[in-house]
């Protein structure tokens, strides 16, 4: 897969953006979260944002994605609305699914976002029908589905890689390894190296730093094209790491430390993908500070909009759920 | 009017379906090989990419409805025996029943899957089940289960074309059985029993693979003076209670068959339904015939001795009618 393309000085831009959207969207997710805002739970990516922004960037309205537990950012990155975003975990019926799913289920299917997914590897069955309806399209679209080192373990990742391999299916596997699984390091649960399973199908596969952007980037644009091309299925294990907990409420639930406060602390300073990418564009003289404070106050501000935008909203009536549940026509 | 089987009658309709609209496919374990015979020869009329063999894989497959499904298109699954939707769980319960509601209606998900299930043939546990009952309580998919060829083709047809998922429950083992069906295109609608004999003293109510010895127990308790009623539920998912209820409440004596075991039944729920609607037409308690609680064995008395049979009816019938035992 041809990896000389790399992300311009706009496009790096744009990757900043799409980072700094996603962290304050979670940032003040969780703020919320803490101040008893939100109807439910909320799983944030926080430090992992390198991943979706790299590979979404290659994407476009007709292609799918589907994603975790953990989904805000695939959303957002994907093309998502963050007032949509916002307003669907304030539980309101202005949100992208009418206040129905919430944060564990947010999708919105015009822009290619099959949705996130409360199971673990839920999605992925999922992602390869939908890889099998752009293979019957036949007309260059494809599906990525996000996952987990967790849900590696699942066994519908192994029948999935099969079924791709053996159809050529459009589909990329992109395992976030944010090295762990709900409360258990990845190494405590899990047996090998997880793209190695892709290798027993005959799979391709790109090993990349997940909190580098410009490489997700640069390995995605190689990557698309091979898929796009008729060439079946790809794995990308990004190695990244969850600064923040599994689930916000985690503290109350969890007494026995799975890890140091002062590891969490040495990623959070050294291999933060937006601080790494800021300096790596300082470094090489692309851009400056007044840049940089122009696109986090431009994202900044589409939060706030967003967020206003939520709280302006309105809880859905008390008898949509039977409404939605069915269509109640046929073709 | 032909005289066609039972599988042929479900290799029609999802002929005529695949014939009428290019996005339905059909895919599942050797549905070229078709152990049934309900998609045998469909791979060579439509070719290799609309009639997919598949691995043995079924919590790909059931999910896989799903992402095709809310892409355009109409996947029709063949999950060969229905205790393999067990095994295909997560991608019936918490995907296929909930994409739509999660996402605020935004997607159809126009998906069939075909199951075929139920007893008496030794087959032992595992390809023995009855589960319907259990897909009752998802409450986000349609269950139809016919009982002879014209509904089982109309059903399927329906259910194809619905724009909702549907899981239709096809009895094992019966392929061969012949019924009339209409020359000409015809729909039978999901949501909609059948009164399918009329009869003043007592109201035996049924489906799929129990309507054929429900019947023969009215043929034979006309022949001892008890005029029964005959309802085929054929959808259970929605449920017609408005015909259901309305057969009762004639007769006032109410006998519901089912295949299904005991505790927690599709007859479970419909002498709720019953009970609650049509209490003060009722002249003596429900009475449920079904199989009893325990898992098919190989050892074919023992198999069925736990399974509804023409006898269970009638003494079920008989021990509720006027001059019965249990008589109000």
């Amino acid at each position: 897969m041809s990896k000389n393309l790399s992300p311009d000085v706009s496009e790096c831009l744009e990757l900043l953006k799409t980072m700094h959207v996603i962290r304050y969207a979670e940032e003040q997710l969780g703020d919320d979260f803490a101040a008893g805002k939100l109807p439910g739970g909320v799983h944030l990516s926080i430090g992992q944002e390198a991943v979706p922004a790299g590979i979404c960037a290659h994407l476009t309205d007709r292609d799918q994605v589907s994603s975790t537990h953990r989904g805000h950012g695939h959303f957002l990155a994907k093309g998502g609305e963050p007032r949509h975003l916002i307003a669907e975990i304030y539980g309101k019926e202005e949100g992208c699914c009418r206040g129905m799913g919430g944060s564990l289920h947010v999708a919105d299917y015009s822009k290619g976002i099959i949705g996130a997914n409360g199971i673990v590897g839920g999605g992925i069955p999922v992602a390869t029908g939908a890889a099998l309806a752009n293979h019957l399209d036949d007309d260059g679209s494809m599906t990525v589905v996000f996952f987990g080192d967790g849900a590696s373990n699942q066994g519908v990742l192994q029948e999935s890689m099969n079924f791709a391999a053996l159809w050529k299916l459009p589909l990329l596997y992109v395992c976030e390894n944010n090295q762990f699984g709900q409360f258990s390091p990845t190494a405590t649960v899990t047996a090998g190296v997880i793209s190695d399973r892709a290798k027993a199908f005959d799979i391709p596969v790109e090993v990349v730093d997940g909190n580098d952007v410009r490489a997700v980037w640069q390995t995605m644009a190689g990557v698309a094209e091979h898929i796009r091309s008729g060439k079946g299925p790809v794995f990308i294990e990004a190695h990244t790491y969850r600064i923040r907990n599994h689930f916000e409420r985690e503290h109350l639930v969890i007494k026995t430390p799975y890890r140091t406060e002062e590891e969490v602390e040495k990623m959070r300073r050294e291999r933060d993908p937006i601080k790494m990418l800021q300096e790596w564009l300082k470094d090489e003289n692309l851009a400056d500070e007044a840049t940089f404070q122009s696109i986090d106050e431009d994202a900044r501000a589409l939060v706030d909009e967003a967020v206003a935008f939520g709280d302006a909203g309105t809880p859905p009536p008390l008898d949509v759920g039977e409404k939605y549940q069915f269509v109640g026509t046929s073709s | 009017m032909a005289r066609t089987r039972f599988i042929q009658a479900i290799n029609d309709a999802i002929r005529e379906e695949m014939e009428r609209d290019e996005k339905v496919f059909v895919f599942g374990e050797d549905v070229e090989a078709s152990i049934f015979g309900d998609t045998a020869g469909l791979a060579e009329r439509f070719g290799k990419r609309r009639v997919r063999n598949t691995p043995i894989s079924e919590n790909t497959l059931t999910g896989m409805t799903v992402g095709a499904a809310a892409c355009g298109y109409r996947p029709v699954l063949h999950i060969m025996f229905a205790n393999f939707l067990f095994t295909g769980m997560d991608g019936v319960a918490n995907q296929l029943a909930k994409a739509r509601l999660m996402s605020g209606g935004q997607i159809e998900l126009p998906a069939t899957i075909i199951a075929s299930y139920g007893g008496g043939r030794a087959n032992a546990a595992q390809h023995s089940d009855t589960p319907y009952s259990a897909f009752m309580n998802l409450g986000g998919v349609h269950l139809v289960v016919p009982s002879n060829p014209a509904d089982a083709k109309g059903l399927l047809k329906s259910a194809i074309r619905s724009n909702d998922p549907v899981l239709f429950f096809e009895p094992g083992g019966r392929g061969g059985e012949m019924g009339d069906v209409p020359d000409e295109e015809y729909l039978t609608p999901i949501g909609k029993a059948a009164v399918v004999r009329e009869g003043g003293d007592l109201t035996l109510i049924s489906m799929g693979s129990t309507m054929r010895m429900t019947i023969q127990a009215a043929d034979q308790l006309a022949e001892q003076g008890l005029e029964c009623e005959v309802v085929d539920v054929r959808t259970l998912a929605p449920l017609d209670e408005e015909t259901i209820c309305a057969a009762a409440e004639r007769t006032g004596r109410v006998v519901i068959v089912d295949e299904s075991r005991e505790r927690a039944s599709a007859a479970s729920h419909i002498a709720a339904v019953v009970a609650e609607k049509s209490f003060g037409h009722l002249k003596a308690p429900i009475r449920r015939v079904t199989a009893r609680n325990a898992g098919l064995p190989l050892a074919p008395a023992s198999e069925q001795y736990l399974l509804p049979n023409v006898d269970k009816i009638m003494a079920a019938a008989v021990e509720i009618s006027e001059n019965g035992r249990a008589s109000a």
